[in-house]
């Protein structure tokens, strides 16, 4: 970890326009379950259902994109990076503190909204709120590596990135079930699961996978990121 | 602008390119190149697309060469993070961070160096390029000029010993720029290593005492402008002479094999010197011998801006 680096990338995606969209779909979570639970139409089931299709579903993968994406494409993309890459800093040291970065916001937009959505809705029953909140927080992390490593890797990374949890995630996932095997939701879900005791949960991936899976994808796409990152090339305006 | 005893404290770097090249695909951006960059001030010089940032870009560890090797006092330049202790860089495109102040900018470049005093180093490097009072403003509201500078401050802040400047004046005011040569200068004088790329032949003119051409991706030339001006022996040099009968000069300087050329103009005669040597020692006898006066003998094409043309069309004949 790098202080400097960590303090110019949280500037970077606190300090800016980039903020709303990392608040912009928790908020809206957080919303309808208020507002489910004044108009009294929450019960468990409910909760499962929206904790799933709109939390992990919808919003992890969007901010773990916007976060994972966002700590280090931009700068990329208009040459800012060079003022990181061009000290004596290894530049898997600045790909583990962008990551840190990015896993820290997710965390913090993604599965505390997650945890204060479930708690509204059905306060601590069958341990929903703090399952999917856990579930949120490890598919977030996961997600905030991929998307960064795409970050590093091309200049296209919001669409590869979109395409792969619309067309990968959703649409294949939703009809092919070994393709759920191969998925950051349902690791996440499975971890969900695990710690809820709710009746209305089903899950494909067992959790003896779901764990290992995200463990390696984490890591794996650090480490990939930051041996990219080292040959990265850059050029001028030529 | 006076420079520090821990600036003028430097030990000498080289940086050395050994038949480096560099292509994309099918396209060639640099050939071949074999250079040295030795301490004072070198300047690179190119039209754009010569191929000039490429080369920068592989001497400051940002592009792998195609083949050949690039070091800095022997070692490997690419993937290695390490240099960057003794390179300062600062690239062409807006490399700065425009929601942070130009303080916090160089500020942050002296912590990500692991300066034992950055305060103190990012106050010496702003005022080094005269950047002090707007220091609290943020980048984004900087002149082009001023974002310029702050990032000269930046790659100075840990002193240095090798500077890498991509068109460094481009966007900056007349003074701006005359401060910014006087300190790359004065750089130059204490030691360090400074290379500066230029499509600008005036600015290379001013502050470079060594220049390397780049043309079309090669090495065209090296060394001091005027010399290679003068190795340049194949190529007719041009004056214009204005006297007091131009008629009868162009006459007697026709007939002398020193010059192939003579036109009359409005402004006088221009004359084509095949032997430059020959024709400055002939021109005043020969117009005391036939009692003519001479008002005005200029070379027309001493400036770099012909020497660069020549260059260009010789590399792609």
């Amino acid at each position: 970890m790098n202080a400097v680096v960590a303090d110019i990338t949280y500037r970077a995606m606190l300090g800016r326009k980039r903020i709303w969209l990392l608040v912009l779909l928790p908020v809206a979570l957080i919303g309808m379950a208020a507002l489910l639970r004044l108009i009294g139409g929450w019960d468990e089931h409910t909760a499962v259902i929206l904790m799933r299709t709109f939390s992990i579903s919808t919003m992890l993968p969007l901010l773990g994109l916007i976060a994972g994406t966002g700590v280090i494409g931009p700068e990329i993309e208009d040459g800012t990076i060079m003022h990181l890459l061009a000290k004596p800093i290894s530049r898997p040291v600045i790909v583990l503190t962008k990551f840190m970065v990015a896993a820290s916001l997710v965390a913090a937009f993604g599965a505390v909204s997650t945890f204060v959505a479930g708690y509204i809705m059905v306060r601590d029953e069958s341990g929903v709120a703090y399952g999917f909140a856990l579930g949120s927080l490890a598919g977030g992390v996961a997600y905030a590596a991929v998307f960064l490593l795409l970050g590093v890797l091309t200049r296209h990374a919001v669409t590869i990135g979109i395409i792969y949890a619309l067309v990968w995630e959703g649409l294949v996932g939703g009809y092919v079930p070994g393709a759920r095997t191969l998925s950051i939701q349902q690791w996440a879900t499975s971890i969900a699961d695990q710690i809820s005791s709710s009746a209305f949960f089903s899950t494909d991936v067992k959790l003896s996978f779901a764990v290992p899976a995200l463990i390696v994808v984490t890591i794996g796409s650090v480490l990939w990121a930051g041996q990219r990152l080292r040959s990265l090339s850059l050029t001028g305006e030529e | 602008m006076t420079m520090t005893s821990a600036q003028t404290a430097t030990r000498h770097s080289v940086v050395e390119l050994t038949q480096v090249s560099r292509w994309y695909g099918n396209v060639v951006a640099v050939n071949d190149v074999t250079m040295t960059i030795g301490p004072g001030v070198t300047g690179l010089l190119g039209p754009n697309g010569a191929g000039k940032s490429t080369l920068l870009h592989m001497m400051a560890g940002f592009l792998a060469p195609s083949g050949g090797t690039a070091t800095l006092n022997g070692q490997r330049i690419w993937r290695n993070h390490e240099i960057y202790r003794l390179i300062g860089l600062v690239p062409e495109k807006e490399a700065v961070y425009g929601f942070l102040t130009g303080w916090q900018f160089v500020l942050s470049a002296a912590r990500l160096h692991g300066l034992p005093s950055p305060e103190e180093a990012a106050a010496q490097a702003l005022d080094l390029v005269d950047m002090k009072k707007p220091k609290d403003r943020r980048i984004e509201t900087y002149s082009k000029g001023m974002r310029q500078r702050v990032k000269v401050a930046a790659a100075l802040v840990h002193k240095p010993q090798v500077l890498l400047l991509d068109e460094p004046f481009n966007g900056m005011d007349p003074r701006q720029r005359l401060h910014l040569m006087e300190l790359i200068r004065e750089l130059g004088a204490a030691g360090r290593t400074i290379l500066f790329s230029s499509h600008i032949l005036e600015e290379v003119e001013r502050v470079a005492q060594q220049i390397e051409v780049l043309v079309a991706g090669r090495h065209a030339a090296s060394g001091d402008y005027r010399e290679i001006r003068r190795r340049m022996t194949d190529r007719p040099h041009l004056f214009r002479v204005r006297s007091s009968d131009d008629r009868r000069l162009a006459a007697a300087l026709i007939a002398d094999p020193s010059s192939s050329a003579v036109s009359m103009t409005e402004q006088g005669i221009e004359v084509q010197a095949t032997d430059f040597r020959r024709f400055t020692w002939l021109l005043p006898r020969l117009a005391r011998d036939i009692d003519v006066h001479l008002w005005q003998v200029s070379p027309t094409d001493e400036d770099l801006e012909s020497v660069f043309a020549y260059l260009i069309s010789r590399s792609s004949t």
